[in-house]
C-alpha cells in the first residue's frame, strides 16, 4: 500500500504480518478450521451413540474422539475464534492504531497454531490422545503410546500462545485508549476482553505447571503423580481445575460482552446498566477463582472444603443474574430488529439460563454425588458452552462480518442457519438431562438396548445432524457472500454505537486517519446523534507510525513445533534428543534476533493517507 | 526544591535529580541491609534449636514476607507513581498464589 | 519523545523506561507477566509443599541440606539484586559506562550463584537424590531447577543487552530493555527468598 516494495505475494504477507486486523483473519481461519474438525468427531461420537451396542467407533478410537473433541473445541476452536474476533474489534472499539505488542500478537497466534497442528498429527502417528479433555494424572499416565505426549506438549505450545495474546490485550487497553476513553466509557466487549485477559494471565500458569509435571512424569521419570513412590495424582486435578474453571469465564465472558454489544445495537438502546454490567463481570472475574474444587466434590476433600466451594459456587448466580436481567431491560421497551446476530442474543438469554440452573444444581455438593460423571453434567456444560459461547461466536461472526471482510453476509442464508442450530442444539443437550439422570455415564462408547436410553439417544443424534446441517449452510453464506456479497457500509448496520463502525469496512491499515476524541458511552452513536458524519479528532492529520512486519514469529513458534515431535520420540530413537535441541536453538536464536535487530517501524505518509481516505469515501 | 523540578534550564533540574537520585539510593542501600538483616535472623532461627517448629516456621514465613515487599517496593520501585496496574495485578497473583497454596497445603488427600 | 533521539544527561527524561509509548507498554506488559509468573511459582511451590515429606526411603531434606552453601547462595543473589540497583541508578543518571560495570558485577554475581547451585545438584545425585528417586526429589530439582533456569535466562538476557549495547550507549530504545532486564532480574531474587525459606529452612526444621 505504501511503497511498491511492500507488495508481497498474499501468501508471504500473512506469514509475516503485525497487523491486528489480518491476525484476526487468521485466527478466524485457523479457529474456524478447528471447529470443523471438533465437530466432526463430535458427530463421530454421536452416529457411535445412535443406537445400543452399536459398532462404527470401537471404544479405543471412541476414546480418542472424545478426547479430541472436548480439546480441540476449547482450546483450539473456541479460544481462537474468540480471539479472532477480539484482535478484529478491541483496538478499533478503544480508538487505536494497533494493540500493544503487534509482534507478540502474531506469535500468540502462531504458537497457537502449531500447537493445534502439532496435537491433531497425533492421529497420523499411532493415535491420539485418550483420557478426556482433563487428563487426569492417574488415567493418562497408564495410557500406552505417545497420544497424551502429543496432548502435553501441543497444549503446552499454545499456552504461551495464549498467555501471550491474553498479555498484549491488557496492554492495549490500558495504553492505548483514545482520549476521553475512559474505563467507564469502554465498549462491553472490550471490558469484558480485558477481564478475560486477566483471567488468562492468572489461570494459564497453573496449566502449564501442570501439564509440564505431567510431562516430566510420562517422558522424563519424574513421580508426581506415582503413588508408590510418594506422588499424588489429586495435585494434577487441583492444578487442572485452578485453571480448568476461569477457563469457562475466559470464554464466557467475552460472549457475554458480544451479547451486550448485539443487544444494545439492535434494540437502539444503550446498554441497561452499564456500570451495574462492568461490575458483574469483574466480580465473575474474581469469584472464577475461588471455585475450582466443585469439579472435585466426589474426590473426597472433606464435607468442610464442598460447603465452601458449594457456597462459593452459587454466590456466582449473582452477578450472572444481574447480567440476565440488564439485557432483558435493554430489549424492553427498545426498538428491536430481529437481524441474525440478534436471533442468536435472544435465543442465548433461555439458553444460558438453563445451564445456569443446571449449574446450581450441579454446585450443591450432595446432589452432585449423584450428578457426577453422568450425561446431566454434558447436558449443563454444553448448555453453557453452546448456547453461550458458541452462540455468541456466531452472532459476533455475522455481526462483525462485514467489519472484517467488506462485505455483508446473507441475512436469510444466516437466519436458517440460525433455526437449524438453534433446534439442533436444543435437541441434542435437552435430552441428555434425562439421559444422566436416567443414570447413563459420559465418556462411555456403548450402552445396553431397553434401558430406557435408546430414544434419547437417537433424539440427541438426530439434533447433531441438525446442527451439521445449520454450520454447512453458514460456510456456503461464507462462500457465496465472498463472491457477491453485498459491499458493507462503513456503519454495516446502519446502527452502529461503537467507534469500530465509524471507519470504513474493512478497516484501512492504520485504523484511525485522526485518532478520535470520545465524548462519552457509545461514542459513536453520540456523534450521529449530534449530525456529525464522522468522529471529532483528537489530533491533526499527520504522518502515521506502523509496526514492520516479521517473520519471527513463525519461525520461533516453528522451532518449538520441531522441538516438541523431539522430545516425544527421545525416550524411542536416538535422533530425538538432537532433534529437540535443535529445535530449542531455533526458537532461542530468533527470539536473540529479535532481541538484537533494531525495529523502528515505518511510516505511512500524510498524502497516501489523505489519498485512501478519498478512495474510502467514494466507494 | 519543587519548583526546581519544573525548572526550564535543564542544568538545574539534572542537578535536582542527580540529588533525588542520590538519595534514593541511599535508600536502596539502607533496604539491602535490612533484606540481609532479615535473612541472618531467618538462618539464625532456623539454626537456634531451642525454638520450636511451631514459632520458626511462621516466623522465617514472615520475614520472608518482609523480605519480598522490600524487594517489590524498593528496588523494583513499586512506592513510584504510575504503578498502580503493576500493583493490581501483582496482588491479582498473590491471590491466586495463596488460593493455590492453601488449598495444596489442606485438601491434597494426604 | 521519540525513541530513536540522541540525548544527552540534560535532555534525557527521569523516568527513561517510561518515556516512550513503546516503554510504557514494554513496562506495562512485563509486569503483568510478572502477576502470571508469581502464579507459575506459587503453582510449583503448592506441589513441593505438598510432597516435601514424600521421600519414600530415599534421602530426606533433614539428611542433604547444608546451611553454609544455601548461606552463601542467598547472600549472592542478594547482593546482586543490590548491584542491579546501582545499573539502574546509574541509567537514571545517564552515564553508561556505570550502568555497564554494575551490570557487568551483576552478571559475576549471577553465574557464581548458579555454579553453585549446580555444584549443590551435583553433590545431591551422589548422596543418592536422584531426580527419578522420590515424589520429593522430583518436586526439589523442579521448583529450584526452574529458578535455576530463569537465572540462566536472566544472565544471558542481560549479557545480550550488554553487549548489543556496548559501542553506541544509553537512548530511549534500549533503556526500557534495561530497566526490564533488571526487574526479571529482582523478580529472580524475590522467588529465591522464597525457595531459601520453604525449600531449604524448612527442610532443615522438618
Amino acid at each position: 500500500m505504501s511503497t511498491a516494495a511492500r507488495k508481497k505475494s498474499l501468501i508471504w504477507d500473512y506469514l509475516t504480518t503485525v497487523d491486528h486486523k489480518k491476525i484476526a483473519i487468521l485466527y478466524l481461519i485457523a479457529g474456524g478450521l478447528f471447529f470443523l474438525i471438533g465437530g466432526l468427531e463430535a458427530l463421530l461420537m454421536r452416529i457411535q451413540l445412535m443406537k445400543p451396542n452399536n459398532d462404527f467407533l470401537n471404544g479405543d478410537l471412541f476414546n480418542q474422539v472424545m478426547t479430541m473433541h472436548g480439546t480441540t473445541m476449547i482450546f483450539f476452536a473456541a479460544t481462537p475464534l474468540l480471539f479472532a474476533l477480539m484482535n478484529a474489534v478491541v483496538p478499533l472499539q478503544i480508538g487505536a492504531r494497533d494493540v500493544a505488542f503487534p509482534f507478540l500478537n502474531a506469535l500468540g497466534f502462531w504458537l497457537f497454531f502449531f500447537g493445534g497442528v502439532f496435537l491433531n498429527c497425533s492421529w497420523f502417528l499411532g493415535g491420539a490422545p485418550d483420557a478426556g479433555w482433563t487428563s487426569y494424572a492417574s488415567l493418562s499416565l497408564e495410557s500406552p503410546g505417545h497420544g497424551i505426549d502429543f496432548y502435553l506438549l501441543g497444549l503446552q505450545i499454545s499456552g504461551f500462545g495464549t498467555l501471550i495474546s491474553g498479555i498484549n490485550f491488557l496492554v492495549t487497553i490500558v495504553t492505548m485508549r483514545a482520549p476521553g476513553m475512559t474505563f467507564m466509557r469502554m465498549p462491553m466487549f472490550t471490558w469484558t476482553t480485558f477481564v478475560a485477559s486477566a483471567l488468562i494471565l492468572f489461570a494459564f500458569p497453573p496449566l502449564t505447571v501442570g501439564l509440564l509435571l505431567l510431562m516430566l512424569d510420562r517422558l522424563f521419570g519424574a513421580n508426581f503423580f506415582d503413588p508408590a513412590l510418594g506422588g499424588n495424582t489429586i495435585i494434577y486435578e487441583h492444578l487442572f481445575w485452578i485453571f480448568g474453571h476461569p477457563e469457562v469465564y475466559i470464554l464466557v465472558l467475552p460472549a457475554f460482552g458480544i451479547f451486550s454489544e448485539v443487544i444494545a445495537t439492535f434494540s437502539r438502546k444503550r446498554l441497561f446498566g452499564y456500570s451495574s454490567m462492568v461490575f458483574a463481570v469483574v466480580l465473575i472475574g474474581f469469584l472464577g477463582f475461588m471455585v475450582w474444587a466443585h469439579h472435585m466434590f466426589t474426590v473426597g476433600l472433606g464435607p468442610v472444603a464442598n460447603a465452601i466451594f458449594a457456597v462459593a459456587t452459587m454466590t456466582i448466580a449473582v452477578p450472572t443474574g444481574i447480567k440476565i436481567f440488564n439485557w432483558l431491560f435493554t430489549m424492553w421497551g427498545g426498538n428491536i430488529r430481529f437481524t441474525t446476530p440478534m436471533l442468536y442474543a435472544v435465543s442465548f438469554i433461555p439458553s444460558f439460563v438453563m445451564g445456569g440452573v443446571t449449574g446450581v444444581m450441579l454446585a450443591s455438593a450432595p446432589a452432585d454425588y449423584q450428578y457426577h460423571d453422568t450425561y446431566f453434567v454434558v447436558a449443563h456444560f454444553h448448555y453453557v458452552i453452546v448456547g453461550g459461547v458458541v452462540f455468541a461466536l456466531l452472532a459476533g461472526t455475522h455481526y462483525w462480518w462485514p467489519k472484517m471482510f467488506g462485505k455483508m453476509l446473507n441475512e436469510a442464508l444466516g437466519k436458517i442457519t440460525f433455526v437449524l442450530f438453534f433446534v439442533g442444539f436444543h435437541l441434542t443437550f435437552f435430552i441428555q438431562h434425562f439421559l444422566g439422570l436416567m443414570g447413563m455415564p459420559r465418556r462411555v462408547f456403548t450402552f445396553l438396548p431397553n434401558q430406557g436410553l435408546d430414544t434419547g439417544n437417537l433424539v440427541s443424534t438426530i439434533g447433531a445432524f441438525f446442527m451439521t446441517a445449520g454450520v454447512i449452510i453458514l460456510l456456503i453464506n461464507v462462500v457465496i457472500s465472498s463472491i457477491s456479497g453485498k459491499k458493507a457500509e462503513a456503519d454495516a448496520w446502519g446502527v452502529g454505537r461503537t467507534l469500530e463502525w465509524a471507519v470504513s469496512s474493512p478497516a484501512p491499515e492504520y485504523n484511525f486517519a485522526q485518532i478520535p476524541l470520545v465524548r462519552g458511552l457509545d461514542a459513536y452513536w453520540l456523534e450521529k446523534m449530534e449530525g456529525k458524519k464522522g468522529l471529532t479528532p483528537a489530533e491533526p492529520l499527520g504522518d502515521i507510525h506502523m509496526p514492520n512486519p516479521s517473520v519471527l514469529p513463525f519461525v520461533i513458534s516453528l522451532g518449538l513445533f520441531v522441538s516438541a515431535f523431539g522430545f516425544l520420540y527421545h525416550n524411542d530413537y536416538s535422533w530425538g534428543l538432537p532433534v529437540a535441541i535443535l529445535g530449542l536453538v531455533i526458537t532461542f536464536g530468533s527470539m536473540f534476533l529479535r532481541s538484537i535487530i533494531d525495529d523502528y517501524g515505518f511510516h505511512i505518509h500524510k498524502d497516501e493517507i489523505i489519498e485512501a481516505e478519498k478512495k474510502g469515501v467514494k466507494a | 526544591m519543587a519548583q526546581h523540578a519544573n525548572s526550564e534550564n535543564p542544568n538545574v533540574n539534572l542537578a535536582y535529580r542527580r540529588k533525588k537520585n542520590a538519595e534514593e539510593m541511599k535508600r536502596q542501600v539502607i533496604s539491602f541491609v535490612l533484606m540481609i538483616l532479615l535473612t541472618l535472623i531467618a538462618f539464625f532461627a532456623v539454626g537456634y534449636d531451642k525454638f520450636s517448629h511451631w514459632f520458626s516456621i511462621p516466623f522465617i514465613l514472615l520475614l520472608a514476607i518482609v523480605q519480598v515487599m522490600f524487594q517489590l517496593y524498593y528496588f523494583m520501585h513499586m512506592s513510584h507513581k504510575g504503578h498502580e496496574f503493576p500493583a493490581i495485578f501483582m496482588y491479582g497473583g498473590v491471590f491466586v498464589a495463596f488460593l493455590t497454596v492453601w488449598a495444596f497445603a489442606t485438601i491434597v488427600w494426604w | 519523545m521519540h525513541v530513536e533521539e540522541k540525548l544527552t544527561a540534560e535532555t534525557f527524561p527521569a523516568e527513561p523506561e517510561r518515556a516512550t509509548l513503546e516503554g510504557k507498554n514494554k513496562f506495562l506488559g512485563f509486569w503483568f507477566f510478572l502477576g502470571g509468573e508469581t502464579v507459575l511459582f506459587a503453582s510449583l511451590f503448592a506441589t513441593f509443599i505438598a510432597l516435601r515429606d514424600k521421600t519414600a526411603g530415599g534421602p530426606t531434606s533433614e539428611e542433604l541440606f547444608q546451611m553454609p552453601v544455601v548461606f552463601v547462595a542467598t547472600m549472592l543473589l542478594l547482593t546482586s539484586s543490590l548491584t542491579s540497583v546501582y545499573a539502574i541508578h546509574h541509567m537514571k543518571n545517564f552515564d553508561f559506562k556505570k550502568m555497564q560495570l554494575w551490570f557487568g558485577i551483576t552478571v559475576l554475581l549471577g553465574l557464581a550463584f548458579l555454579g553453585l547451585e549446580i555444584f549443590e545438584f551435583y553433590e545431591y545425585v551422589h548422596e543418592g537424590l536422584k531426580y527419578s528417586t522420590s515424589a520429593f526429589s522430583s518436586a526439589f530439582y523442579t521448583l529450584v531447577g526452574l529458578h535455576g533456569s530463569h537465572v540462566a535466562f536472566g544472565l544471558s538476557w542481560i549479557l545480550t543487552l550488554m553487549i548489543r549495547n556496548a559501542k553506541r550507549g544509553l537512548n530511549l530504545y534500549n533503556a526500557p530493555k534495561f530497566y526490564l532486564a533488571s526487574l526479571y532480574w529482582h523478580f529472580i531474587d524475590v522467588v529465591w527468598v522464597f525457595i531459601f525459606t520453604v525449600v531449604y529452612l524448612m527442610g532443615m526444621v522438618g
